[in-house]
């Protein structure tokens, strides 16, 4: 059917506006609405028409719905700019439209008036939308959206009238279209709303009743339903299971939109599953309807790519089987291609090279440049990564480089190098054939890749002075690039064989890049190596040769924190960018003003996540300690105090080890500048680097410090000072803990040795786990008291921190697999992450130094994988609580450049993560 | 524990844009007030700036005005969205394909024209099928019972009750004389051959194309030889079943019923539809292989040897086949003989296709064919890689499904009691069919 509506777009000439305005203000109907087309066709091309305001809209008081609906669509477009003249077409509205007989005519009513984004106006729609919201199922599922249009408008006002919660309550509307449009508005309400007041935290049956109106509403519903359950954090594994079983059969359903939302439902619940049947059995579900998708129209194939491309970062069996559906089809768009090789790379494993390798070589015949040069280096990536097929990839290569396609031999060369390095002393064999493309060579990375290559062979390339002398012919032609893998390459060459030739070729060098050049580094690295050359030869060998750190995997794995956000956001764009949201969004209120907050705020995942850490740590250190009815009478002081130790011992902790000789000032006492701490010198022990616990203000004359430390068999001891300042002798001191998380008890009380005054004695007393918990969240919080029975059996208070590292347990080894697989075992019940507060050389040996000062105290360094970003360790760590072992895993990013150290934290045990987090900062500073 | 936190904004898009061919406006709605067209104008300058048309990809995010553009090309037309929040990406582009579906459901023909000459009731559509940027409403059969050419003079239309109904796909009181209901068993073959004659993957994707004239409101229950369904209802096995790997359903299809005991049970919107898709990957034979043989016996010659075998059973026929057969672009004089079938050089495609009406099952049919090359562009090496398509081929083979599928029963029960007559009928094509060249050797 046609609407031969193109005539109206025809004619644009001199006084046509005033000819229009005639025609709609003629009374015969035909005319009229010919002329409003006019007048919409001429603002579809973009012309303003806007002058014709007044005239329009008076047309729309018409029972013609398609005359209406014209005029509508005139006053959305230029309400804003005649704000004024908008308020006219209120009436007709409120009185009129928002009371039709006929729904279709109140929807529309409805639907356009929360378009016309006046702020003047948004008072009169009030009435009417309060109207709609309680009428025909057509009309409410319209009104319920508006709510959500009327609160980016005036969010006071929507709030004052009620609206949100009305918007609730059609959470239980018996029409599901209405149910689901009412959870759009309240996720955009909630979206936009930055007060929080929006927080409508939702029972679990609310959850239940939507997951019932999942089964009758529309596929656009389903999405809008789904997506907001999949950041619905389950009450209990039971529940998270339940929300899987009802959302599972949305996978067979045949819009995609709703099947990858169903799939990001699973994958959000998953977390809070730990049972591994359920989440193998939910796994495999997931792997058919994922393959299916690649049917799906192209567009729609490369976001599931996208995604498929993280769902098996984290589930790698789930696709195992199936990579063949992953090859690349000859009219598949490059874009899906691209996708499809880098699915292939990370689904090879040792069973199906073969095949992977012969599709890679048949893409590198193709003629899209780009894609050659990504199949290529998929080769190279697969030999990296997959040890056992290294030999084979570069056979694939060397039969590439025989086809002297110009860029196919470059990039192969690259490749080439990454294997040279991943697999030294290797495959030297493969130099002769390279040697032979040289004369190919012209872009500066396979330039420099092969450079590279020669000087770390040069000792095996017989003619390897005469190659670098070629190059450096035209040295000063070279990109920066070239021309320092060159200087580095010759200075190689020179000190493995250091003879007459190679000495002209460093002379020869060293000059060019020290005096005819422009670029800084260049020159930098010259003299660096000039110096190091003349003055230490041995040294610079130890310098340039040392060995390089490992270079692991290639498949381009996120960091599993990372990963983990992303996989959050299956489906949406950021799945599509691998972008946290906030890195790209901006937040709807802001916009309208021009003004983008979260670009200072947020823009990468590092960022947010330290933030989120940090915000965790506050709260943690904040909270207090629940449970102290052992030690009966503590006063408010004591809890105060507790609390600001606990806040503040981070600091405390930090500077203690390194100020021997002085007293440190514990929050909890005031003693910091007692000019007579020094003065009980007849204790020899370095016990004068113990905090004081306890001051003998306090207690008349009793002062005790000390610390819990843990004696190599993982057992903890409290090493205490107790110093006599009274006037009489002093013993038969005992102990107590009140309840503590980690249910430390003393295992025995001190010996009866009797401190006279002015004397100070030592004691070491051991613990044990056997004393009551104090249940809730981790904390090191540690209240003891003591009672010294010669002053008149005074009970005194005092509080410590316990250091994590005194109660680690000795670590046994741990693989990186299991690692890894714990890592991700734990999912919502304690994680942490923070910018630590130290910075590091950017040397490998402060890295280790690092992870040694953390290996001292029991921690144990699992793995340490570097990037071209970042060294990241994998850390971990063992308490005993409640006589079973819980780990505490950590991964520490060392990012290059910046010097700045994250640390990212998980455990099974609540709270612990930010501990941790505070006892590494401490160890590492 | 705020269950609308994280999951963002719901709207997948803040305004839509139909482009011409040269990207210029042609017709835009806007519904959420927060893009505006100058910044149409910043994608129009990221696609003509691209360098190939490889590195555009579907959906590009422009970091100064922090705005995602998400587009399909339809022929020469460009839907494009604007978004300016974490959309759901794939919400979002099947939303775009819907609306192209429904527009061609409404002028037959989407084009340029089709958009200017119908651009009231494309406004119309816009303001139905999407509220703040939510898509809500997209059944193209009952949006053309209340929004329609020239129609609302006399009387307003009512919104059908569909609109809001659980069975939004159905409008009520239809009525036919006859009630029939007919049942196409549709699987595509999709196959990629390596040059050595390695099957590199072969899959089969199927469809039951539906098209019903059924009067009411039908309660339909479909019975299939699928193995998991017939022993989830205890159904003895006997005779052949087959087992699906994955199956996708129209949304009439009650999926939580179907989950819990397999039963295909549903009320079919009118006319015609895809009930149900699945998809097979146990190895099956090739129904058709072709091996071409290309040799350069010299510089200025190249001949093909092609021989094509039909791998089913004898009673059956293969037909419509047509085999694509790449050749360069510069070849001529083509001299071809051909056992049964006709060939023609088609250089704009630079191929030839082979086509043939029938062939029964179990034959071998021969090709030859020879072709002259200009001597001076042979030798070079330099020039721009030649592109190496594989030999295409299509073929249907009627009667027929490569999987074994049968429908068992369909049932059709309406409360004014009539009789439904099922048709069913099993068709097997080619989807993807491609035998790789050996590049090397010619």
């Amino acid at each position: 059917m046609s609407g031969g509506d193109a005539r109206y777009f025809t004619s644009y000439k001199k006084g046509e506006i005033a000819e229009w305005r005639n025609e709609i203000n003629n009374p015969d109907r035909d005319k009229k609405k010919g002329a409003v087309k006019k007048v919409i066709a001429a603002m579809t091309v973009g012309k303003d028409v806007s002058m014709l305001f007044t005239d329009v809209v008076n047309c729309m008081q018409t029972g013609d719905v398609e005359m209406k609906k014209l005029v509508y669509l005139y006053l959305i477009n230029y309400a804003k700019n005649q704000p004024d003249l908008a308020i006219l077409a209120v009436n007709t509205f409120v009185k009129k439209d928002t009371q039709d007989p006929n729904p279709l005519i109140r929807a529309l009513a409805v639907r356009t008036m929360g378009c016309i984004r006046v702020d003047k106006i948004t008072e009169y729609l009030c009435d009417p939308l309060q109207r709609a919201l309680d009428e025909d199922p057509y009309v409410r599922k319209t009104a319920a959206i508006c709510v959500a249009k009327l609160f980016d408008i005036n969010a006071e006002l929507v709030r004052d009238r009620g609206f949100l919660h009305q918007l609730h309550d059609l959470l239980a509307d018996s029409n599901p279209m209405v149910v689901a449009n009412a959870v759009a508005a309240l996720s955009e309400v909630q979206h936009s709303s930055s007060s929080g007041i929006e927080n409508f935290t939702l029972a679990s049956d609310t959850v239940h009743k939507l997951l019932a109106a999942l089964n009758e509403c529309t596929e656009w519903g389903q999405v809008f339903i789904l997506d907001s359950i999949s950041s619905y954090s389950p009450q209990n594994e039971r529940q998270a299971e339940s929300i899987i079983e009802r959302v599972t059969p949305r996978l067979q359903h045949a819009n995609c939109a709703v099947v990858l939302s169903a799939a990001k439902v699973l994958i959000s619940q998953l977390e809070g599953v730990r049972n591994s049947d359920a989440v193998s059995h939910a796994v495999r579900k997931l792997a058919p309807p994922l393959v299916t998708l690649l049917s799906a129209e192209s567009e729609i194939q490369y976001v599931a790519l996208r995604n498929i491309n993280l769902i098996i970062q984290r589930y790698p069996d789930v696709l195992q089987d199936e990579i063949k559906v992953f090859f690349c089809k000859y009219n598949d768009p490059a874009f899906v291609k691209q996708e499809k090789l880098e699915t292939m790379v990370k689904l090879a494993s040792q069973e199906n090279i073969e095949q992977v390798l012969l599709e890679f070589k048949e893409y590198a015949t193709e003629v899209d440049v780009e894609f050659v040069r990504k199949s290529v280096r998929a080769i190279g990536r697969c030999a990296v990564s997959i040890a056992d097929s290294a030999e084979r990839c570069i056979g694939v290569l060397l039969e590439l480089i025989k086809t002297k396609v110009n860029y196919v031999v470059q990039e192969a060369i690259v490749v080439i190098r990454d294997i040279f390095r991943r697999y030294p002393d290797r495959y030297e064999g493969v130099i002769g054939a390279l040697c032979d493309s040289l004369d190919s060579l012209d872009e500066p990375e396979a330039k420099a890749s092969m450079v590279w290559i020669i000087g770390e062979y040069a000792d095996r390339i017989d003619n390897a002075e005469d190659l670098m002398d070629v190059f450096l012919e035209t040295f000063s032609d070279e990109a920066v690039d070239v021309q320092l893998q060159l200087l580095t390459a010759t200075v190689k060459l020179f000190l493995k064989k250091p003879s007459s030739g190679p000495q002209n070729l460093i002379q020869k060098v060293l000059h060019q890049a020290t005096s005819d050049t422009d670029d800084p580094d260049l020159r930098d690295r010259a003299y660096v190596y000039w110096r190091l050359l003349s003055s230490d030869p041995e040294a610079a060998k130890e310098v340039v040769l040392a060995s390089k750190p490992m270079m692991s995997n290639d498949r381009a794995y996120l960091d599993l924190e990372a990963l983990q956000q992303l996989l959050r956001q299956v489906s949406t764009l950021s799945s599509v960018y691998y972008k946290i949201p906030s890195a790209f969004a901006p937040r709807s209120t802001n916009i309208i003003n021009g003004v983008n907050l979260d670009e200072t705020m947020s823009s990468d995942l590092a960022d947010s996540a330290n933030k989120k850490g940090a915000e965790n740590s506050a709260s943690a250190s904040l909270s207090p300690t629940p449970g102290v009815d052992m030690l009966a009478d503590l006063n408010d002081g004591f809890e105060a105090a507790a609390k600001q130790s606990a806040s503040a011992n981070l600091d405390s902790f930090a500077a203690f080890p390194e100020s021997p000789g002085t007293f440190l000032t514990r929050p909890s006492s005031s003693q910091a500048s007692n000019p007579s701490s020094g003065a009980f010198a007849k204790s020899t022990l370095p016990s004068s680097r113990r905090p004081v616990l306890l001051s003998e203000h306090a207690s008349s004359g009793l002062r005790i410090s000390g610390s819990i430390v843990s004696r190599g068999d993982g057992m903890p001891y409290y090493d205490f000072l107790i110093s006599n300042l009274t006037q009489k002798p002093l013993t038969g001191f005992q102990f107590q803990f009140n309840k503590n998380f980690f249910m430390l008890a003393p295992e025995q009380q001190p010996d009866d040795g009797m401190i006279s005054p002015g004397e100070s004695k030592s004691c070491m007393i051991p613990l044990s786990y056997l004393g009551t918990s104090a249940g809730g969240k981790a904390s090191l919080l540690l209240q003891v008291a003591v009672k010294s029975p010669l002053q008149n059996d005074a009970i005194f208070y005092f509080n410590d921190q316990i250091p994590l590292e005194a109660i680690l347990q000795p670590a046994a080894e741990m693989g990186f697999e299991l690692f890894t697989e714990i890592w991700q075992s734990i999912r919502m019940v304690d994680k942490c992450t923070k910018r630590l507060d130290v910075s590091w050389p950017l040397s490998g040996a402060s890295i280790e130094g690092a992870l040694a000062k953390l290996e001292n105290n029991k921690f144990n360094t699992v793995s340490l994988k570097s990037n071209d970003d970042a060294h990241v360790a994998f850390v971990m760590g063992k308490i005993m609580l409640a006589k079973s072992e819980e780990y505490i895993l950590l991964q520490i990013t060392f990012a290059i450049g910046t010097g700045a150290i994250d640390a990212a934290c998980r455990s099974r045990v609540e709270g612990i993560s930010d501990l941790t987090l505070l006892a590494v900062h401490r160890l590492m500073s | 524990m705020a269950l609308f936190g994280a999951g963002g904004s719901p709207a997948v898009c803040s305004s839509l844009y139909i482009l011409d061919s040269n990207l210029k406006t042609l017709l835009m709605r806007d519904w959420r007030g927060d893009t505006n067209p100058s910044m149409v104008e910043r994608f129009v300058s990221i696609v003509n700036n691209a360098e190939s048309e490889s590195e555009l990809k579907p959906i590009i995010y422009d970091d100064e005005i922090q705005t995602s553009f998400t587009y399909i090309r339809h022929r020469d037309l460009y839907f494009l969205a604007l978004t300016r929040t974490n959309a759901n990406a794939v919400a979002l582009l099947t939303f775009l394909h819907r609306l192209v579906d429904i527009f061609t459901h409404y002028f037959k023909e989407l084009k340029e024209e089709s958009i200017r000459d119908n651009f009231v009731i494309i406004y119309e559509l816009l303001d139905e099928v999407m509220d703040n940027g939510y898509p809500q409403f997209t059944e193209a059969k009952i949006l053309s019972e209340f929004i329609t050419v020239g129609a609302h003079e006399l009387q307003a239309p009512k919104a059908p009750m569909a609109v809001t109904n659980a069975v939004s796909w159905r409008s009520e009181g239809l009525r036919y004389q006859k009630n029939e209901v007919f049942l196409d068993v549709v699987e595509s073959c999709n196959c990629v051959v390596n040059a050595n004659g390695q099957i590199v993957n072969s899959e089969v994707n199927g469809a039951l194309r539906m098209r019903t004239q059924l009067s009411g409101m039908p309660e339909c229950k479909l019975g299939l030889n699928d193995k998991v369904m017939l022993q989830a209802q205890n159904k003895s096995t006997r005779g052949k079943s087959v087992e699906l790997e994955d199956i996708k359903f129209h949304q009439c299809v009650r999926l939580a019923r179907f989950e819990s005991d397999r039963t295909i049970s549903f009320i079919p919107p009118d006319g015609q539809f895809d009930l149900m898709n699945y998809r097979i990957t146990t190895p099956v034979k090739p129904l058709i292989w072709v091996e071409a043989k290309v040799t350069r016996p010299s510089r200025s010659r190249v001949e093909y040897s092609v021989k094509l075998r039909t791998q089913f059973k004898s009673r059956l026929n293969a037909t419509g086949i047509e085999v694509k057969l790449p050749v360069p672009g510069d070849a001529t004089t083509p001299e071809v003989k051909a056992a049964l079938g006709s060939v023609t050089y088609a250089p704009e495609q630079e191929a030839m296709l082979w086509k043939i009406k029938t062939v029964p099952g179990e034959k071998v049919v021969e090709m030859r064919a020879k072709f002259s090359l200009p001597s001076v562009s042979a030798l070079e090496d330099d020039g721009p890689r030649q592109k190496k398509p594989p030999v295409m081929v299509k073929f249907e083979v009627p009667y027929f499904t490569v999987s074994g599928v049968q429908v068992r029963f369909l049932k059709v029960i309406e409360k004014s009691g009539y009789q439904a007559l099922p048709w069913v009928r099993y068709i097997t094509k080619a989807g993807t069919y491609e035998f790789r060249l050996d590049h090397q050797s010619s």
